[in-house]
């Protein structure tokens, strides 16, 4: 089937079969594999991406299921070299050690942060709680996130 | 520091908190993991796995799942039997089959390989090929079958009649039966450690490509020791080591997963070399948590001996250890139960014995750990647990039974009962600030007054010493390989330089750490050391990480090397000088003459002068490189204490972890930020450890924990915000006094929450429930009836 999804705003028509997963879709069809897949079961977060702007566990989504709609993948957070706050909180605070959840978190924070521009420890928490870090316990993701709330608006 | 720490760091110039210098890729999602790599013409392998765990193959018939359109061929185990390769030596010298010839062994075990031109098509193939089995009796459950009348698993071993693998000891058992025999006090208690799995993030996988022009092999690997693999594919395979190239990658982690060579990986290798294409082939979680290394699966008995007063006199334990269908545990070839006879562990004691039986069962094979320091994870665990019984038998203070029996810093270097020779501690002062910073006291005080209420809050204390950095070339080796790791270090005209390390990060920073250690080491700033490493083309030889050995072992081959380099300089700084190489001193980061330090040199400005045409003395090449092999004369030996406040719900079972202290002592810390993020993960894997992770079994030898739906991981719900402090003992025989402490946490963690929950429910009359202490299984506790937590409830 003929599918035409917005990845980072820019238009892909495929041509693709109805079950192809989404975080597939981005990874080997697109070639945007900072987005990565870890357990098939939405447990683990580490293919969180955003669908028309919510996160979304992209090994969970059929690629049929983003036609027609706005998909965000980490490679979207810098702009313009720029790094968003929220990357730049990770970097400082070590909130990742082998770096693959990290896309997942990222994006799940960005989109807290919008919605929760200062959230307490415990929010951090919550929203992160749906995905798994094998390496940080969490501890420097939520000071990472935290130090992103802090700094937001172009300064570090 | 987040924490407190009662010795400030030392350490070497550029030794500190620094941002890590391979962020820069990951934060922008630039990472390069493995199955990110995709090869002109590339095929995806899926793997066929046994549904049942103990079977007679009567035949496979592949010829459906040839005539896919997608599918470019199939190997099965008579296809790699006529290339020798049906079976692989584990690295603890048994055989594991690759694809199964004549029986499978467990649920999970490989049988075919299919190769398509895509990774959804290779999965449709598998569905075409018809195996038929004549199932068998399992066992699953390590008491079982140990039984005369058990079915014989490994009939492949000439001569085989039961399931037995090994046996072992350590200590002297007359010395501790006397002990025993003295002693006014004795507890004993049976407790397992049950079957868990690392699960890093990223599961295991592989590119292989083989060039039938020229006979070189290129594989990308999720390896955390690539050179260790390089030699086991040409030993395994017969392939020529110099036409091998292994690339380690970014891995998402590793834990210990990634250490031996699976099945998937040489079928991608065979696959290579049949169809002329690179084959990759990466495991989905249910097959990582199924078939790719578990860890643990100890049953344990143990006993402690002491004085009425509280000293400690003895130890005893005895353990039935659960290997799997093969025995691919891995540690030195020395010991075949690792270094689980550490099992005194942080206590002055007159002696202790150990037995270790090894046993197959209807499970996957593997025991490569997972962040255990090869075993002392499940003997910590065992003799703090047995110092806590003790505590609650002589109605004293866990805090001061450990105290009074710590061994004490005048002890140092102190060789334990059963021969290993810890290196240097101050183990008072580590518990005494852990104490400090937990409020000791005062938690007490409000544990009593919610007892008076009813309210079940537990306060759990435990203290580790670990044995890292293995090891000594004469007294280990894996498959005949000492453990010794080199180290080159390049140096450019410009003073930058490069390092190769054969040591391969999952997350640890080396690409930060180890520049660290060299720029310290030279004078030099860490963005002028650029580190090299997981490609065996480019790197020199070494054993890996794994056994928190990076730091120790390649550690200290990195400053060797860059002490070898320092002094070439100072033949070069003496002939800039033309002063004697003895009149110069090494100051402030550069070579200056003694008495006159407005006489000096930079590194950069000998780096430039060791190239050009200086007149050097004779005999002395120019250029300043060097290289190092680092053979460890003796272990390291991290401690630590850790001290756990939790709340249970009697009526759920639930258990809240409500506070984590930690206070590690790794020696000198290179960097400490990165040094406390390993110990916030080794805290939250002992979280998971103690109340949710376990690979259980049914009686069929079903696997229940094959999914993130079962195998339970912990969350940042289940995880407290941690709280770290640091003391800094350096070890004596190590180049820099660092001890490493990438599992650390992980050891001595589990049995400070198994310790909390404990002293929560004493009230209830619950003296021990093992691990995981799920609801469930708190719950049961609390009955009168605790649940044998590695089989499924019948």
């Amino acid at each position: 089937m003929q599918v035409n999804v917005t990845v980072n705003g820019t238009v892909f028509t495929r041509e693709v079969e109805p079950r192809l997963l989404l975080i597939h879709f981005l990874r080997d069809e697109l070639g945007l594999t900072g987005s990565h897949w870890g357990c098939d079961t939405s447990n683990c977060g580490a293919c969180v991406v955003w669908l028309d702007d919510v996160p979304v566990k992209s090994c969970t989504v059929l690629t049929a299921m983003a036609d027609g709609r706005r998909v965000r993948t980490v490679e979207d957070l810098d702009r313009g070299g720029q790094l968003d706050p929220v990357q730049q909180g990770f970097a400082e605070c070590h909130g990742l050690q082998c770096g693959f959840c990290t896309p997942g978190m990222m994006m799940t924070a960005r989109w807290l942060l919008d919605h929760n521009p200062d959230p307490s420890a415990e929010q951090v928490r919550e929203a992160i709680s749906g995905q798994v870090c094998r390496c940080t316990g969490y501890e420097n993701i939520v000071r990472s996130v935290l130090w992103a709330a802090k700094h937001e608006g172009g300064g570090t | 520091m987040t924490g407190r720490t009662d010795v400030p760091p030392a350490g070497g110039g550029a030794y500190g908190p620094l941002r890590r210098k391979e962020d820069a890729r990951f934060v922008r999602g630039k990472g390069h993991f493995v199955d990110d790599i995709a090869l002109p013409g590339m095929l995806h392998g899926a793997i066929l796995r046994s549904p049942v765990a103990h079977a007679t193959i009567r035949s496979v018939d592949t010829a459906a799942a040839l005539a896919h359109p997608k599918v470019a061929a199939v190997i099965t185990g008579a296809d790699l039997a006529e290339r020798g390769l049906a079976w692989m030596p584990t690295i603890s010298a048994d055989v594991q089959a690759v694809l199964a010839t004549d029986k499978v062994r467990f649920q999970g075990q490989e049988i075919a390989f299919v190769m398509a031109t895509d990774r959804y098509a290779a999965r449709d193939a598998l569905e075409l090929i018809d195996v038929d089995y004549e199932v068998l009796p399992a066992v699953a459950d390590a008491l079982l079958a140990m039984a005369p009348d058990a079915p014989v698993i490994r009939d492949d071993l000439p001569g085989k009649q039961d399931n037995h693998v090994f046996d072992w000891a350590a200590g002297d058992k007359a010395a501790a039966d006397a002990a025993f025999a003295a002693a006014d006090v004795v507890v004993a208690q049976d407790m397992l450690y049950p079957r868990s799995h690392p699960a890093p993030l990223e599961t295991c996988g592989t590119v292989a490509c083989y060039d039938p022009l020229d006979g070189r092999l290129t594989v990308w690997s999720t390896s955390q020791a690539p050179h260790a693999h390089r030699t086991l594919y040409a030993l395994a395979a017969g392939l020529p080591e110099h036409k091998i190239r292994i690339i380690s990658p970014d891995l998402g982690g590793g834990f210990g997963n990634k250490v031996p060579v699976y099945p998937g990986y040489l079928c991608a290798v065979v696959g290579s070399m049949i169809t002329g294409k690179p084959v990759k082939w990466v495991e989905d979680r249910s097959e990582n948590l199924m078939s790719t290394s578990f860890a643990r699966d100890y049953h344990m008995h143990g006993e402690i001996a002491a004085t009425r007063d509280g000293k400690i006199l003895g130890l005893r334990a005895s353990v039935l250890a659960d290997h799997g269908a093969f025995n691919g545990t891995a540690q030195p070839t020395q010991y075949p139960a690792g270094f689980f006879h550490m099992f005194t562990g942080s206590y002055d004691m007159q002696a202790a014995h150990c037995t270790v039986t090894g046993v197959y069962t209807n499970k996957a094979p593997g025991g490569v750990a997972y962040s255990c320091s090869f075993r002392i994870t499940e003997a910590v665990y065992l003799v703090e647990r047995l110092v806590d019984l003790l505590a609650r038998e002589l109605d004293l203070d866990p805090a001061e039974l450990r105290l009074r029996n710590l061994l004490r810093p005048d002890q140092f270097p102190y060789t334990c009962p059963t021969g290993w020779t810890y290196d240097s501690g101050d183990y008072p002062r580590a518990l005494r600030l852990a104490m400090d910073i937990a409020g000791y006291d005062e938690l007490r005080r409000e544990q009593a007054v919610r007892r008076a209420r009813g309210e079940y809050m537990g306060i759990g204390l435990s203290f580790f010493t670990e044995g890292v950095g293995a090891g000594p070339k004469s007294q280990m080796d894996i498959l005949g390989l000492g453990l010794a790791d080199g180290a080159d270090l390049r140096v450019h005209p410009t003073g930058s330089v490069v390092l190769a390390i054969s040591v391969q990060t999952q997350g640890q920073g080396h690409e930060t750490t180890f520049a660290q250690i060299v720029a310290s080491e030279l004078g030099i700033s860490v963005d002028d050391v650029e580190v090299v490493h997981g490609d065996t083309d480019r790197t020199p030889f070494g054993m890996g990480t794994y056994g928190s050995r990076s730091t120790p072992v390649s550690g200290a081959a990195a400053a060797v090397a860059a002490r070898r380099v320092r002094e070439r300089a100072r033949i070069v700084a003496a002939a800039m000088l033309e002063v004697a190489a003895d009149d110069l001193e090494w100051a402030d980061g550069r070579w200056q003459v003694r008495g006159d330090p407005e006489q000096g040199r930079s590194f950069a400005q000998i780096a430039m002068a060791a190239h050009s045409g200086l007149e050097l003395p004779a005999g002395v090449e120019g250029h300043l490189d060097a290289s190092a092999v680092y053979n460890p004369p003796n272990l390291t030996f991290p401690f630590g204490a850790y001290i756990c406040v939790t709340d249970v719900d009697p009526g759920t079972g639930e258990v809240r972890v409500r506070r984590f202290i930690a206070v590690d002592d790794c020696g000198v810390r290179i960097n400490p930020m990165i040094v406390e993020g390993q110990v916030h993960r080794g805290l939250a894997d002992g979280v998971g450890m103690a109340l949710m992770q376990a690979i259980v079994f049914d009686a069929e030898g079903n696997c229940l924990g094959g999914s993130f739906m079962d195998y339970l991981l912990p969350t940042s719900m289940e995880c407290p915000s941690f709280e770290l402090g640091a003391t800094v003992t350096p070890s004596p025989h190590h180049p820099i006094g660092a001890k490493g402490v990438g599992e650390s946490a992980t050891v001595g963690s589990p049995a400070a929450v198994v310790n909390s929950v404990m002293d929560a429910l004493a009230p209830l009359g619950v003296r021990h429930a093992d691990m995981p202490l799920t609801p469930a299984s708190v719950w049961r506790a609390i009955q009168g009836r605790p649940l044998r937590t590695d089989l499924a409830a019948s």
